[in-house]
């Protein structure tokens, strides 16, 4: 069964007489990453009917919508004001067999999605300033404000970003925008080893160039991706305005020395290649194949795709300077590469999530790290006190919470 | 605050002698004398001497005084530098202070991963310091950056002039260690983005130690922009410096800082540090922009013809690094310098949209008029986070108790123009009572919900934020509904 409350009151009402008969709600909005996160049994609670865009103000720099409203409208409206949303919301759909462009807000905020622009702009969560939600409760609430600056009580914007639907159903979000870039261009570095890969992200980072996107394909990736074929790609973005990011290539030349050249890419070709690493595109033709999202100390993700490599026929990806690896295995066998990528990763420091397998292997095997027993314990807390009940994407995230 | 509990005050012998078995030597304070240095942070309006002040310098330490503390029922406030202005160490007469001052190592400087694993009672500006020979920083810059700790830092959330453009404490750190009012020792994020779970580090960014005993924090570090300049603005009326602002994040710009002041804070700065602000104008700008030079010279003449257009009466570039340091000595003395041409001052803190300004300030001036005390405005322009500074005399009779009227009539001028209470100061004790003008019961009782989650027993730092205290079994109960649902034909179980 489906509910689509048409308003708040419906949707308290929906919530309440869940909480009250202790019957599991999957909060669902466009649907496309129901794929994401351990199955869910429950009675869909449809929230499209929350859309639209209530104020946007270019000039204070934030823009206020109820949680429902497709990303693809709210990024239409920013386009005209020559804005963006900094963080570069990623569109998994495609990653799930789902048709492209058709996510909400509230969606890219539950599931604190952040793009290549990660390094210097954050995640979800750092533009989402504040929201109302119904709790598993069943109560209204709000938290945060609709100003860029807010300290004003706990910072409840954060916990919720990322949190999968399993602490409130979002009604009302304010996020923070941003002005986009005038002009971007790409330094591409062909044939690079992953170690050498890294030193040459590490080094355009730390050098003053605004780097906003450092993102390393070898060659079995590469060939998928806009430009090149046959050979690994080491892609340094740089954006802004025309003159800057002219200077900024002269700038980067010199901080990577004359024995790591580069070719450039325009704006055209740049665009189509940092959106397919936004979206991890070389991995959605393949939607049944097991895929992991790792999150490592950058310098420790060479090491880390190698050691997965040597053990599972894989294939990968780094973005975020190696801070992040995409993995796509070839079997989904017994746990999915569970125990070889989480312990590649729990080696480096890092954590894996399981952003795709079948609805079976999700079921058994952890899609987040479990992390320690403490922090188990605190999840569970903070879980119970927002929904006690556990009525809200229940076990989406972890088995029981 | 809440009343002290007798039964604690009676005990305090006790309790200061199982203090000090865990915590050696001269880390335990009980000295009444002694006390006084800790009875009050930032916001000296409000005094109270702890019980005890215990200064442990291990994590094993720290986490015994906790379990202690609890077992005893003894409330904790924690505290870095004593820098609040919002009064968040604010010590508790049944409580004692739990000091991270020890805390004052930098552990590990990994360049390759651009982190650095402090200690909380690190200084915010040391962070800066140790990594600055690789022209590295840490980004956000409170003014209070040179006493200030980076434990602080995180509980606060603390912002600066930068942080429109950079982000505030929150977007700037990757890890942290935390204590539980039970001993439990928690590890959070590391040095990778975007943590396992639930957000745990940006719920404890800003949670004003009340929900963990921050340990140990690794924060981002950033390369130093290749340069900087500064542009010096002046205006005939704080709309056109506000419409002026406006016009330049609508072209796109976004300044490393953007600081505005009216013009009593003009006046008071340049008579302190002469650092060649214009007296004729109503309204002052500053400008930085940074980052690559081709880049900075390129904006620096688009805002310099955004300002003309808006009626600018001044516009001065910073010539060389000197002078840029000059533009800003008068904005970052502005403090200081309110502080001598009035006996006393109360730093408020507000945010608004900034649209609403030329508004909230003329509205300020006439309750500057009902109040009979002058006020001075400086101003986050970029962000719309507001610094009122109230001046007042303590030692005339009534004085300060109306500048915490005025203070709090401005604050809720603040949220009734669509801002907020405050913008990076915390709530602390000084606004706690203005919380329901932002926030109804069902939201301050979710808040209090989550605090229950870490602190059961409502042992940290009580009486901050929350106006009221509900005992956390008395929030957890849930409503049953019953009847007049719009989906009663939900399968029951």
């Amino acid at each position: 069964m489906t509910l689509r409350p048409r308003d708040v009151p419906d949707l308290l009402d929906a919530v309440r007489s869940a909480s009250d008969s202790r019957a599991p709600l999957e909060i669902v909005g466009a649907g496309t990453k129901r794929g994401l996160g351990r199955p869910v049994t429950g009675h869909a609670l449809d929230v499209t009917a929350f859309t639209g865009i209530e104020s946007y103000e270019p000039e204070e720099l934030v823009l206020t919508a109820r949680a429902g409203t497709p990303l693809a409208e709210i990024e239409a409206r920013l386009i005209q004001a020559g804005q963006q949303l900094a963080f570069e919301p990623p569109d998994y759909g495609p990653l799930y067999g789902q048709s492209r462009g058709r996510q909400t807000l509230g969606g890219v905020l539950a599931c604190n999605l952040a793009g290549p622009r990660r390094l210097t702009a954050g995640a979800a969560r750092d533009h989402f300033l504040g929201f109302a939600a119904v709790s598993g409760r069943g109560e209204c609430f709000k938290a945060g404000g609709r100003v860029v600056k807010n300290v004003t009580g706990y910072d409840l914007s954060k916990l919720l970003a990322g949190s999968h639907g399993t602490l409130a159903v979002l009604t009302e979000v304010t996020i923070k925008v941003l002005p986009a870039p005038e002009t971007v261009a790409t330094a591409l570095l062909p044939g690079l080893s992953s170690e050498a890969a890294f030193a040459a992200m590490r080094d355009a980072l730390a050098s003053p160039c605004d780097v906003s996107g450092a993102a390393h394909l070898p060659a079995a990736l590469a060939c998928s991706m806009p430009p090149r074929e046959g050979q690994a790609a080491t892609v340094l973005r740089l954006e802004g305005p025309p003159p800057s990011v002219d200077a900024r290539i002269a700038s980067l030349r010199t901080a990577l020395g004359p024995d790591r050249s580069f070719e450039l890419l325009g704006p055209g070709e740049s665009a189509a290649l940092w959106s397919s690493i936004r979206d991890a595109a070389p991995f959605a033709a393949t939607p049944t194949l097991p895929l992991w999202r790792l999150a490592l100390p950058p310098a420790a993700f060479a090491r880390v795709a190698s050691e997965i490599a040597e053990r599972l026929d894989a294939r990968w990806f780094a973005d975020w300077g190696g801070g992040r690896l995409w993995v796509e295995l070839a079997h989904e066998g017994e746990d999915a590469g569970a125990a070889v990528v989480r312990m590649a990763a729990q080696r480096a420091s890092g954590h894996a999530v399981l952003i795709r397998a079948s609805k079976d292997l999700r079921a058994r095997v952890p899609v987040f790290d479990p992390g320690t027993d403490a922090m188990a314990a605190l999840t569970r807390r903070l879980k119970d006190s927002f929904d006690p009940h556990r009525i809200l994407n229940p076990g989406r995230m972890y088995e029981g919470v | 605050m809440p009343k002290p509990d007798e039964s604690v005050l009676a005990r305090r012998s006790e309790i200061v002698a199982r203090l000090k078995a865990l915590v050696p030597g001269e880390g335990v304070i009980a000295d009444p004398d002694a006390l006084r240095v800790y009875e009050s942070d930032g916001l000296t309006a409000y005094r109270t001497v702890p019980l005890a002040a215990v200064l442990p310098s291990t994590v094993a330490e720290v986490s015994a005084v906790l379990r202690c503390c609890r077992e005893l029922g003894v409330k904790v406030v924690p505290r870095g530098a004593g820098t609040s202005l919002s009064g968040g160490a604010l010590p508790l007469a049944d409580g004692i202070i739990l000091g991270l001052g020890k805390f004052n190592r930098i552990l590990d400087i990994d360049f390759d991963n651009r982190c650095a694993v402090v200690q909380p009672g690190v200084t915010n500006l040391a962070i800066s310091d140790a990594v600055a020979h690789r022209d590295f920083y840490y980004a956000p810059d409170p003014s209070s950056q040179i006493a200030c700790t980076i434990g602080g830092n995180v509980a606060e959330n603390s912002g600066g002039v930068h942080c429109l453009k950079y982000g505030v404490t929150t977007n700037n750190i990757l890890g942290l260690e935390i204590v539980l009012t039970d001993g439990e020792v928690v590890r959070i994020g590391g040095k990778h983005m975007d943590g396992e779970g639930y957000d745990l580090l940006g719920l404890l960014a800003g949670s004003e130690g009340l929900l963990g005993v921050i340990t140990e924090v690794t924060v981002r570090i950033l390369k130093k922009p290749a340069t900087a300049r500064a542009l010096l603005l002046g205006f005939p009326s704080n709309e056109s410096a506000g419409d002026c602002v406006a016009a330049v994040i609508a072209a796109g710009i976004i300044p490393g800082g953007m600081e505005m002041m009216d013009r009593p804070a003009i006046a008071a700065t340049e008579a302190f540090v002469h650092a060649g602000y214009p007296l004729d104008v109503e309204a002052l700008l500053i400008v930085e922009l940074d980052g690559p030079e081709a880049e900075v010279d390129h904006l620096l003449v688009r805002v310099e013809a955004i300002a003309r257009e808006r009626g600018a009466t001044t516009v001065r570039a910073s010539a060389d690094e000197a002078e840029r340091l000059r533009f800003w000595a008068g904005r970052k003395a502005a403090f200081p310098a309110v502080g001598r041409i009035s006996p006393d001052y109360y730093c408020m803190d507000g945010t608004i949209p900034r649209k609403r300004l030329p508004a909230v300030l003329k509205r300020m001036a006439e309750l500057s008029l009902h109040y009979g005390l002058g006020v001075a405005n400086v101003f986050h322009a970029g962000d719309g986070n507001l610094h009122p500074l109230v001046l007042y005399d303590a030692n005339k009779p009534g004085e300060l108790e109306r500048a915490e009227a005025f203070g709090s009539d401005i604050l809720r001028l603040c949220v009734e123009v669509g801002g907020v209470l405050t913008g990076e100061h915390g709530v602390g004790v000084e606004k706690r009572d203005l919380m329901g003008t932002m926030f109804g019961e069902e939201d301050l009782n979710q808040q209090q919900r989550v605090k229950c989650a870490f602190d059961p027993d409502g042992l940290l730092n009580p009486g901050k934020v929350f106006p009221t205290l509900h005992r956390c079994a008395e929030l957890g109960r849930v409503h049953i509904h019953g009847g007049r649902l719009r989906f009663p034909d939900l399968p029951r179980f």
